[in-house]
């Protein structure tokens, strides 16, 4: 065969496999159409949950809650007492908040969350876990090391502070309360959820400022 | 504030600059475990414990701690409580993706993809 040709067979043979998707996509289109010929799942709903996670689900809502309990002593005390119903208050109860545990920060306890077994996370009103959350490395060192992981990202905390690790299960997960910045006396509770990010409410960052940060 | 003002913030997709899901597919793969949670044909600990095992086991075989991992991992999960639960089984599923892949390749780039 002429060297051209060889190349243009080639070329076509990477075009049309270029079009092809990955074995796992694949097989998930083999589930999802298995499935649905059985009645065992609906198509829309497949199709409402990820354009809800991908585009409107997210710490966000989290970041209201917080606001909320920053801005309102009795919202912050059913909080803590009842979670799922407070965070129903707002609109956002989830399959994932059904058990929820709010665990708040203070100047001598600093909370971290993680699930040791997979990535139990109240998603619902954090979204889907960032890629570290999954992490064998996070969810192995969490616990045995974790102000190690803490100094990680960047949060240094004093040796005469406390650090509680929470270990999520499908039955219980938790939200950490941070502290409310200082300086932030002022603020809407609009402006205070945009102090909130999203590391700060699973543990991984602790110290919020009223000038910076938040969930862009 | 309300639930609509939170929402009408900004999108969740630029959230600490990460892609929520890297891959279509790992966000379907989710979405299918958690409707089938829901529609209670496993419990949501049954999930739990399934997917840590898988992830026991990719760590164990060295696989490379990554996102891509875990929804390898989840897809694992998925495919074996749904043949544990259901009337669908491994045979089903590989024929299947058979099917998809033929329909991929036999249908001109452009056109909607369709199973036979």
């Amino acid at each position: 065969m002429p060297e051209y040709d060889a190349k243009k067979v080639t070329e076509i043979h990477q075009h049309l496999h270029s079009h092809l998707p990955s074995d796992s996509a694949l097989r998930v289109k083999a589930l999802e159409s298995l499935l649905v010929d059985k009645g065992l799942i609906d198509p829309r709903t497949i199709d409402a949950w990820v354009e809800a996670y991908t585009e409107e689900i997210g710490p966000k809502r989290g970041a209201h809650v917080i606001a909320r309990a920053w801005s309102d002593p009795n919202y912050k005390q059913w909080l803590m007492k009842d979670a799922p119903a407070a965070i129903d208050k707002l609109g956002y109860l989830g399959n994932a908040t059904a058990h929820l545990k709010v665990v708040e920060n203070t100047d001598s306890i600093h909370n971290l969350v993680v699930c040791t077994l997979c990535s139990c996370y109240p998603f619902s009103i954090l979204g889907v876990a960032p890629a570290w959350y999954k992490a064998a490395a996070y969810r192995s060192r969490a616990v045995r090391d974790p102000r190690g992981v803490l100094a990680e990202f960047g949060v240094v905390i004093d040796d005469k502070i406390e650090v509680r690790v929470w270990d999520s299960t499908a039955e219980l997960r938790y939200l950490v309360l941070p502290q409310r910045p200082a300086g932030s006396d002022d603020l809407s509770e609009g402006e205070l959820a945009g102090l909130v990010t999203r590391n700060s409410m699973i543990g991984t960052d602790r110290d919020l400022t009223a000038k910076t940060g938040g969930i862009s | 504030m309300t639930a609509q003002d939170v929402k009408a913030l900004r999108p969740l997709a630029s959230t600490d600059g990460d892609p929520v899901f890297d891959e279509p597919w790992q966000a379907q793969a989710l979405a299918m475990a958690d409707s089938l949670v829901q529609n209670e044909m496993f419990g949501a600990d049954a999930w739990a414990d399934a997917l840590g095992q898988a992830l026991k086991l990719a760590a164990a075989s060295g696989d490379a701690d990554t996102q891509d991992t875990y929804y390898v991992c989840v897809l694992l999960t998925l495919e074996k409580l749904v043949a544990n639960h259901s009337v669908i089984d491994q045979k089903a599923m590989i024929g299947k993706r058979k099917d998809w892949e033929e329909a991929y390749l036999s249908t001109p780039h452009g056109q909607p993809v369709r199973l036979k």
